[in-house]
């Protein structure tokens, strides 16, 4: 019988779980890398040269190279993993967190200062709140790109 | 007899480390979360206790996934702060309390909690912000300190029943070395947040103001909140308030006339990506 799973329903939201972690090992492990200086010069020296070294998927190394955070995580990353990435790159997790869902940094913090984004409608997929699929990218960037 | 006179919880943002490092307290985004802590830094001064015995969780530092050991115990005598990619932290080295360590680790595997022992690691923010925040920015830590790690990371975490009924073994644990020390518990992580993803930003000020609520007067029945209800209701890295459950569980009374009391209480939107809690209870 399958394991229950009852996390798949939430909306923009993605459970790093024992199937995430194996998808996403090399992917990980190539960011504990970064934990110290001298591999982090040798990242941003060579990025490409880098990731080869590691037995990652190309999805993956191209997804790292984008930064592109939602990609990683879909690919098994996990945030704490691949914030090592944004502190190569002197991002705080503020950064990171708010490059997930499309608004400018500006509107981001503007968001958490305002108190954080609701949970109404952003429980179970199929609702109308914010984070869920039909209203991405949001922010600015939505507004136009849906204009 | 050693005895735990007394538990301390709270939120472990990394953003209010670099805060703290950076000189900025005294911001206007700042101070409200500083102020918060006030009371706490004041209590503690008439508080430090002999052994702080500090729960949370290790974010990809100490354990990549090459190891994931859900319940870990640290029984070394010094924990360096780690380099999580910022570089590490200008805190004090953590000393730790190995007798006591050892002594809990025995005691409470004895009791079917199959701890890890670990007698070599470095410690991330989850373990030094508190420290900050309780004790401030001195020279060196007042008192030895164990470092005790909950998997959180990789679901599923240990469930809240698992992480109450293992703070009670503490309890136990404690009572029974043969040393008269003052131990405080700590219970870090939280409150309600999201990291990832388009909901990253996720703020449930009623879930955590009922946490609270229910931590302080039925920590027990909240036990049996399901990993979904966190998850879904207080965003994918919320699920770290599991970790609270133990020191409430090392708590002497759970419910009625003995409940501990509350020493001070305090929660503020936003640090960072996060909603701070945090909750000092005494045993009376």
């Amino acid at each position: 019988m399958a394991l229950d799973k009852p996390y798949k329903d939430i909306p923009g939201t993605t459970i790093f779980d024992a199937e995430q972690s194996r998808l996403g090992y090399h992917l990980n492990q190539f960011c504990m890398s970064l934990m110290t200086a001298e591999n982090r010069a040798r990242f941003k020296a060579d990025e490409r040269a880098t990731l080869d070294a590691w037995p990652m998927s190309e999805d993956q190394k191209q997804a790292v190279m984008a930064r592109d955070l939602n990609r990683c995580i879909a690919l098994g990353g996990n945030i704490y993993f691949l914030a090592k990435i944004g502190a190569t790159d002197g991002k705080s997790f503020q950064q990171m967190a708010g490059s997930m869902t499309g608004m400018s940094e500006e509107e981001y913090r503007d968001m958490m200062i305002a108190g954080g984004r609701s949970i109404a409608g952003n429980r179970v997929i199929g609702e109308d709140g914010d984070a869920q699929a039909h209203r991405q990218p949001q922010g600015r960037a939505g507004r136009t790109g849906r204009a | 007899m050693a005895r735990i006179s007394a538990s301390v919880y709270t939120s472990h943002v990394p953003a209010i480390g670099a805060a703290l490092d950076l000189g900025k307290s005294g911001e206007p985004y700042w101070q409200p979360v500083f102020k918060g802590y006030e009371p706490s830094k004041e209590w503690m001064r008439t508080h430090t206790p002999d052994v702080v015995f500090l729960v949370y969780n290790d974010h990809a530092t100490a354990f990549s996934l090459d190891l994931i050991p859900t319940f870990a115990i640290g029984c070394a005598a010094e924990f360096q702060p780690a380099d999580e990619g910022w570089g590490p932290r200008p805190v004090p080295v953590v000393k730790g309390h190995p007798e006591l360590a050892a002594h809990i680790a025995q005691s409470v595997i004895q009791d079917d909690f199959d701890l890890t022992i670990v007698n070599k690691m470095d410690v991330d923010h989850g373990l030094t912000v508190p420290l900050s925040l309780m004790f401030g920015q001195p020279a060196a830590w007042p008192c030895p300190i164990i470092p005790f790690a909950v998997n959180v990371v990789q679901f599923p975490p240990p469930s809240g029943r698992r992480c109450f009924a293992l703070g009670q073994a503490i309890r136990k644990a404690v009572a029974a070395f043969d040393q008269p020390l003052n131990v405080q518990i700590w219970g870090t992580g939280g409150m309600s947040h999201q990291l990832q993803g388009p909901r990253a930003g996720l703020i449930n000020r009623d879930f955590d103001r009922d946490f609270l609520d229910r931590l302080i007067a039925d920590p027990e029945g909240l036990s049996h909140q399901p990993h979904i209800d966190y998850v879904r209701e207080a965003g994918s890295e919320g699920i770290e308030l599991v970790m609270w459950l133990i020191a409430r569980g090392a708590m002497a009374g759970n419910s009625g006339k003995d409940a501990p009391r509350v020493v001070h209480r305090f929660y503020h939107v936003p640090a960072s990506n996060t909603a701070v809690g945090h909750l000092i209870l005494e045993n009376t």
